[in-house]
């Protein structure tokens, strides 16, 4: 297995487009980074024009903590978009190339490719969230600094204390990373349909996209729909950010995307054994 | 005739006694100025807790400087303090600080199951940024027990002091402050929240329209000398 993995990650590494998201991460980090080195206090000045009508707030806003919480609020609903390029790619690009036919007439069996293929799929995945993590928050808190975090909701404003906040992160990466793995397990169940990658790739861009948009639609209509669609539960990771956390509500969304991952790879799994592989 | 004249005593009697009353809140509210205008700055440490609905913060460690006649802030080392807006009334020597002013007596009350005569001030500057205060003062230990004061633009406040150690001072132990709330509201496609499908208790009621600040002083450091860069921040 381990022998079979090495072989996958190696194609993953070899492939240019896996470092298409790194670069396009770290471009979008160090631009946001910028930007707020710039003018981030007449940015935050603005965001806060509601809550200053009635307070004077003292102190510094504008830190590492706040950078990477706009960061991660920007950058996680972009990054599925990046995770599909490779995962969508992971069987239908051994399909594209004819190679799909000759792997699986090695002496292993399909599951055991499949596994080896969507484990390939998460380790870089986890790769890119944890690249994301140092450049997003480590970056951040060496150029700003720390300071207490405040987080505006629709209808609240929460007030994390400085030492009460790293923590959080650690934990808002680990959920984000079981959300980023949904995404490209449902990459990774299309890719078994297609013949080449730019299907599953699409295909999976569109339903984050489409889920998306009707998870940040605040219209009745849609907010029924809402706890259905993966896409909110994977906006939890802010769970983590509320004083006190919710820990049923984000346990609860932890579990609705782990129970995806397992649909998604058992039917993967399911489809390429009962698929007849022509190319 | 007889009743005439009867009417007119009377009327000059109570002229006269309502000035000489006035004149005694006065008297009173000067030796609470008095007391109050022995500091000249002090630096405080103590304890921030906010009760406003939709703020969610712990109470935290604060840092209180005062400066003679109207300079205040409260710093939280390392972190963001919020007070209300017009958060210098939180200090009492501001609100005697307001300039000329006319003393008006308005009886009595109970505060804490103790007696406080109750005197109201009105600014007699016209752009005066205070409008009306409202003072509780407790004439055994010459300090404010309790004030309203209304602002030309931030409002009606409240503040509820108790005293302890720092009594001989007029500075109090603990400061409740509490003031009328605006509505806060973010557009959801703005802020990407999780939307857990369950409905939200309304938080409109007029009980939530009102907010609270206390302080709780732990130590002053009293007439030490405070450099102004420290309010320039």
């Amino acid at each position: 297995m381990w022998k079979l993995l090495k072989i996958e990650l190696f194609k993953i590494f070899r492939r240019p487009r896996t470092y298409i998201a790194f670069a396009a991460i770290a471009a979008i980090i160090f631009l946001i980074q910028l930007a707020f080195y710039s003018d981030g206090e007449a940015f935050l000045q603005f965001g806060m024009q509601s809550l200053k009508e009635t307070f004077d707030i003292n102190g510094k806003i504008l830190s590492g903590y706040m950078v990477c919480f706009i960061i991660l609020q920007t950058l996680l609903i972009h990054v599925p978009l990046l995770i599909a390029l490779v995962a969508g790619d992971t069987i239908a690009g051994e399909a594209n190339m004819g190679t799909l036919r000759l792997l699986v007439t090695k002496p292993i069996s399909r599951s055991q490719f499949m596994w080896t293929k969507f484990t390939a799929t998460v380790i870089y995945t986890l790769l890119l969230l944890i690249f994301m993590a140092v450049l997003s928050l480590v970056v951040s808190i060496a150029v700003f600094g720390t300071s207490d975090l405040i987080i505006m909701k629709s209808d609240m404003v929460v007030i994390l204390d400085n030492g009460d906040i790293l923590w959080r992160y650690f934990a808002a990466f680990g959920f984000a990373a079981v959300a980023m793995i949904t995404v490209a397990s449902l990459a990774f169940l299309l890719s078994v349909f297609a013949e080449n990658s730019i299907g599953p790739i699409v295909a999976t861009m569109s339903i984050v996209i489409l889920f998306t948009i009707l998870t940040t639609m605040d219209i009745p209509l849609f907010n029924a729909l809402k706890p259905f669609l993966f896409t909110n539960h994977m906006l939890n990771w802010k769970g983590f950010f509320e004083d006190p956390v919710n820990y049923k509500e984000v346990f609860k969304s932890l579990f609705v995307l782990v129970g995806h991952i397992i649909v998604f790879v058992f039917l993967a799994i399911v489809f390429s054994k009962k698929k007849d592989i022509l190319s | 005739m007889k009743t005439i004249q009867f009417f007119i005593t009377i009327l000059t009697f109570q002229f006269i006694s309502s000035i000489c009353f006035a004149q005694g809140e006065t008297e009173l509210v000067n030796k609470v100025k008095a007391k109050l205008d022995k500091v000249n700055d002090y630096k405080a440490e103590g304890i921030m807790n906010i009760d406003v609905p939709f703020i969610k913060a712990a109470p935290s460690g604060v840092t209180i400087f005062y400066k003679k006649p109207l300079q205040f802030r409260v710093k939280k080392d390392g972190g963001i303090s919020i007070l209300p807006k017009g958060g210098v009334n939180v200090n009492l020597s501001s609100i005697l600080a307001m300039g000329k002013y006319t003393v008006v007596p308005a009886g009595e009350s109970v505060i804490g199951g103790g007696k406080v005569k109750v005197v109201k001030l009105l600014p007699e500057e016209e752009n005066s940024s205070v409008v009306l205060a409202t003072l509780y003062i407790d004439e055994v230990s010459l300090v404010i027990k309790k004030s309203i004061v209304t602002t030309r633009e931030n409002g009606t406040y409240e503040m509820e002091m108790s005293y302890g150690k720092y009594n001989n001072w007029g500075l109090p132990d603990k400061v409740v402050f509490i003031f009328n709330l605006k509505d806060y509201k973010l557009p959801k496609g703005v802020t990407f929240e999780y939307e857990s499908g369950e409905k939200k208790q309304s938080k409109t009621t007029s009980e939530n329209k009102r907010g609270k600040v206390e302080i709780i002083y732990k130590s002053y450091l009293i007439n030490k000398g405070i450099p102004d860069s420290v309010f320039k921040e």
